[in-house]
């Protein structure tokens, strides 16, 4: 394998690991909350056609960037008003924001198929972004940096700021939380519209940056195995960030053994091996049940105050 | 003044019933007014989508047809959402319940007959338990999140299925379509009408709520599951199981998914290609909610989604609409039955309060 070979690889790897680093964050900081969002593929979606969409009529990708994170969280608001306000059972509130954003971003895109949108320049200067063997640090898009500052900013927020540690406190144990008088409410707010924004720009990704073109249902479960990484990474950033990469390398692997012909299997098999790993993943983690200490303690519970 | 809500002393049973019709009722005028700021003509498309199957007597056989999996799907959900077990994988069994039916079909080569058709049938339920019962048992022995662990069983599925259709199954005489043989004609169900698609999968999908009904009204097993799901600990202390109850429940979820893929491939569409799956798994999700997690609701609601399927597909000849259309409905439906359901323990009252409501942050 020669080094040029290598470094397409790596750079797959980096490519595919960013959406579900993305959207895994957003996810993990909403679940710190107490909350269970399994909408993330469909914000994923939303987040896809509205960078893709602003991205087109603006020509600049950076304000897509924004469209993409104002779609996510936007739709993850219609998910929040009926969880929070309603009290409506989070695993099938999740489910409809999917079934609504694939539906909604099919609808929406119909008249953006076949168009393309102007890429990212890089942020660095070409001799690094296009060097043969340094574009694998510099060549990549400016999502891919923003993911990669997330995970530090993400765990600092949550574990050295003061409404990091109320949003785990509302995570923790809402009622203690409301009695001293933090908004338990507002606070998962807030945390389920971060999820929805990183969930959009992880979906942008793949409109804007992978293919850069709009297909209709283009993020293929990507969204569900973030949910599943946050699980694998027992809540943690760290952690989530290496498994990330594991996913990623595992996707990679699908791709390149689907390339290199390898007969032995039918290309299925490498297909449905990254879904077949991440169940695998599950087991381990869950079966050694270390994860549960740092699981939140009221995820998926409705919060009904007495008063 | 401003809206307060009031713990009811008893759940609404008027609510149970009017939510689910106010709920498809608000989906229609919300639907049309969407369409119409997307410059659709929104009275159109939801006159097609919601009342055309229903009024023209040509489309009640698609609506028979396209209703069964969907009745037959949520019948099986229904039972395990009752005892708060997620199984979002449906899709993915349906799909092995068919792989099985045909892999039986195959085996026959051109013998048929009712009994084959009967093992095709149960190869299918078989199959489709067997694929849920991969979450149930993980669940059970590891505490695996049954919900991340059957949906990933369905992309599985999906490829299970694609390799079976454009390899060892593939139809010789096909043009190297990837699909297979259309079954033998006595390998398929009879037709219950003459003249029309509907086959005896439907009449099984209008005597299975019944079935359950009785199940789940008359029996302990049903009793276990509404204790299960609505207090872990009080059915520890009553004796129940509750991993049981979770790997049974699982498991007929499961079963009856594999069911729905079995008739769909021997009554309906006698072969299996790559568009094989069409989504029934994730919508019978919306037929088990919209029908309240009763079995008789399931069968209303399992024909109100197919009506918005058939009508999706009249709408996009007349208004134009997308195919992904109807999906959108069926989520709005989702939402609003979510949403409704605080009035069935709560009631709303207008009260005087000189506060405002605190608006939260974001």
């Amino acid at each position: 394998m020669t080094l040029d070979l290598i470094i397409a690889a790596l750079m797959t790897v980096v490519g595919l690991t960013t959406p579900i680093l993305l959207a895994g964050l957003g996810e993990l900081v909403t679940e710190k909350s107490g909350v269970l969002n399994l909408g993330v593929e469909g914000m994923m979606l939303m987040g896809a056609i509205s960078g893709f969409a602003v991205t087109v009529f603006t020509f600049n990708p950076w304000l897509g960037v924004l469209g993409a994170a104002f779609g996510g969280a936007a739709s993850s608001m219609l998910f929040a008003v009926l969880v929070l306000q309603l009290n409506s059972n989070q695993v099938a509130t999740g489910l409809a924001l999917t079934i609504f954003g694939t539906g909604l971003s099919s609808l929406i895109g119909l008249s953006f198929v076949g168009r393309i949108v102007p890429p990212f320049s890089s942020i660095f200067p070409a001799a690094l972004s296009r060097h043969p063997v340094w574009q694998v640090i510099f060549g990549y898009s400016p999502i891919v940096y923003f993911a990669l500052i997330m995970v530090p900013i993400t765990a600092w927020f949550l574990h050295r700021t003061r409404a990091g540690l109320i949003l785990r406190a509302v995570g923790e144990n809402d009622h203690s939380a409301h009695s001293i008088g933090y908004s338990v409410v507002g606070v998962r707010y807030a945390a389920i519209a971060f999820g929805g924004a990183m969930a959009g720009i992880g979906g942008a990704y793949f409109s804007m940056v992978i293919t850069p073109m709009w297909a209709e249902k283009m993020t293929a479960g990507r969204g569900w195995i973030a949910l599943a990484l946050v699980v694998f990474a027992g809540w943690r950033t760290g952690r989530l960030l290496a498994g990330a990469y594991f996913f990623g390398i595992l996707m990679a692997l699908e791709l390149y053994a689907k390339a290199a012909g390898f007969s032995f299997m039918p290309s299925q098999f490498w297909a449905a091996m990254p879904y077949l790993m991440t169940v695998a993943a599950l087991t381990i983690i869950s079966a050694r049940g270390t994860q549960g200490a740092n699981a939140p303690a009221c995820l998926g519970k409705p919060f009904l105050p007495s008063t | 003044m401003r809206l307060k809500l009031e713990k009811r002393p008893e759940p609404s049973i008027a609510m149970q019933v009017l939510t689910p019709i106010l709920s498809v009722v608000a989906t229609m005028f919300i639907g049309m007014i969407v369409f119409d700021l997307l410059g659709i003509d929104g009275f159109r498309a939801v006159v097609d989508i919601f009342l055309t199957p229903l009024l023209a007597s040509y489309k009640w056989q698609d609506v028979a047809v396209k209703a069964a999996p969907l009745i037959i799907i949520a019948l099986g959900l229904s039972v395990g959402n009752r005892a708060q077990v997620w199984n979002i994988g449906a899709e993915g069994q349906y799909i092995i319940g068919a792989l099985c039916a045909a892999g039986v079909g195959i085996a026959f080569g051109p013998v048929g007959g009712f009994f084959v058709v009967l093992l095709m049938i149960l190869a299918g339920m078989l199959g489709g338990g067997a694929w849920a019962a991969v979450p149930a048992v993980l669940r059970t022995r590891f505490n695996v999140n049954e919900i991340l662990s059957s949906l990933m069983l369905t992309y599985v599925a999906a490829q299970v299925l694609s390799y079976l259709v454009g390899g060892p199954w593939k139809d010789p005489n096909g043009r190297n379509f990837p699909a297979t043989a259309p079954l033998q004609p006595d390998q398929t169900l009879p037709i219950l009408v003459p003249g029309t698609t509907i086959h005896l999968g439907v009449l099984i999908a209008l005597v299975l709520p019944f079935v359950f009904w009785l199940v789940m009204s008359r029996a302990v097993f049903g009793y276990q599951v509404r204790v299960v799901g609505s207090s872990p600990q009080a059915a520890r202390h009553g004796g129940f199981d509750s991993r049981r109850t979770i790997m049974s429940t699982l498991i007929i979820g499961g079963a009856m998914a594999g069911l729905a893929g079995a008739l769909e491939l021997t009554g309906a569409l006698k072969a299996i290609n790559l568009g094989f799956p069409s989504g029934y798994g994730f919508s019978a999700i919306i037929v088990s909610f919209l029908g309240r997690l009763n079995p008789i609701g399931c069968l209303i609601a399992g024909i109100v989604l197919a009506v918005t399927y058939v009508g999706g597909q009249v709408a996009q000849t007349t208004v134009h609409i997308p195919n992904a259309t109807a999906g959108i409905f069926q989520a709005m439906m989702l939402f609003m039955i979510l949403a409704s359901d605080i009035l069935i323990r709560y009631r709303v009252r207008l009260v005087a309060s000189a506060k405002p409501q605190t608006v939260a942050g974001e």
